[in-house]
């Protein structure tokens, strides 16, 4: 072929093109996997947590999640009956090793688990100058590190404090509730290493779901209800005390 | 005609509004990625990407596929509802081996294991199972007496 000036300048833009479809790569296929028959959510059974701190250290294997830093974390409450509205929390490293031994005493005890609440409305979402993170058709709150510019504004803006500044990437980085594995028919990490079965991952859109049954059978709460965050993270027995 | 007498200037100036306003067409065609806006204002392949970081908990459906025998004495037992990788940690490698003998997994010490879920603390619920590994054990190794697949005194020492 003779590759004159007017040849190169109509080639230039569509090796371009080739080029960045290279480079984006081609997502990995879930051949069963229709993102509009889902909405994801998780419960926490409060009563069957027991603080171990395997779901923290599940998650922190599973996603590479960088010390210090927490997708999940167990929290402790210590509340007793003279002061309900100013509890003692302790989360010694998230939880991640478990909690130092407590002695009964006249106020009550009992653990938190806590992660990002995949809101309906979420306003970590809502803030993002560049369209980089965003709520998933299945009901996920995702980031797209390539895009995200790490100024931090969804990191001030989750009201649960879920979001982090990933130290070497400089993004936003959260819980993807473990997307690459429900996507795939298996359940989140947190979920997996549960000893007792305190969190279990729940799909409002799967009509067959024992979410629906126990939604209607138990006093179920969201955290920070009043913020209208439509949170997705339910909690079974939920002490008035949490925030 | 007189009208556009002194107006090339005016036509100058809109040709030049055209073509910059082509120019931002072509500049926004290479910069915004192909799938921006797929689902919303954000990259729709990002999602793919996402679904395709790697997996390290292999799923206990995944171990009881060849650990039947485990599952056998496990599903009769009070761990029955634990998972493999509660507490044998991560395990996709040995799992997806092509000789899985060959990735062989460490056997975790039942004197820590144990005790993350099992030492007695006023924080954790009433039910569940608790003792003083001190006064409980005097120091001896949890599987001296209690097989952790299936840890009843019962169960006469199945694996």
């Amino acid at each position: 072929m003779n590759i004159n000036r007017r040849r190169i300048l109509i080639l230039l833009p569509a090796a371009a093109i080739a080029w960045k479809s290279v480079l984006a790569g081609t997502p990995e296929e879930s051949p069963n996997y229709k993102m509009s028959d889902h909405w994801w959510s998780m419960l926490i059974d409060i009563p069957k947590c027991i603080g171990c701190g395997n779901c923290v250290r599940a998650c922190a294997a599973e996603n590479d999640v960088p010390d210090g830093n927490f997708r999940t974390w167990v929290e402790r409450y210590h509340v007793s009956d003279e002061n309900m509205t100013e509890p003692e929390v302790i989360s010694p490293d998230g939880g991640k090793e478990g909690f130092p031994v407590a002695t009964a005493d006249a106020a009550k005890y009992f653990f938190v688990p806590k992660m990002c609440n995949h809101c309906a409305d979420s306003p970590c979402t809502q803030v993002c100058p560049v369209g980089a993170t965003f709520i998933s058709p299945d009901g996920v709150v995702l980031v797209d590190q390539k895009y995200c510019l790490g100024c931090a504004y969804c990191v001030q803006a989750c009201p649960y404090g879920c979001r982090y500044i990933h130290p070497e990437k400089k993004v936003a980085d959260k819980c993807t509730l473990c997307y690459h594995r429900i996507t795939k028919g298996l359940t989140t990490a947190c979920c997996e290493a549960c000893p007792t079965g305190a969190r279990q991952l729940a799909d409002l859109k799967d009509p067959k779901d024992p979410i629906h049954e126990f939604l209607k059978t138990h006093s179920v709460q969201i955290l920070k209800p009043q913020m209208a965050t439509g949170a997705k993270v339910f909690y079974n027995d939920l002490d008035g005390s949490v925030r | 005609m007189s009208f556009f007498k002194d107006a090339g200037h005016l036509f100058r100036f809109a040709g030049l509004f055209v073509l910059a306003f082509l120019v931002f067409l072509v500049v926004r065609h290479f910069v915004v990625p192909k799938s921006f806006g797929e689902y919303g204002h954000y990259r729709g392949a990002s999602i793919g990407e996402i679904a395709a970081h790697p997996i390290k908990f292999a799923g206990h459906q995944t171990c009881e596929g060849c650990h039947v025998d485990v599952l056998d004495v496990k599903s009769k037992g009070k761990h029955a509802h634990v998972n493999c990788e509660a507490c044998h940690g991560p395990q996709v490698k040995h799992a997806t081996a092509d000789d899985p003998s060959t990735v062989k997994p460490v056997l975790p010490d039942t004197a820590v294991l144990c005790a993350r879920c099992h030492t007695a603390s006023a924080a954790k619920p009433k039910g569940f199972p608790q003792v003083d590994p001190a006064d409980h054990s005097n120091g001896m190794p949890c599987d001296t007496c209690h097989k952790p697949h299936s840890p009843g005194m019962d169960a006469g020492g199945a694996k």
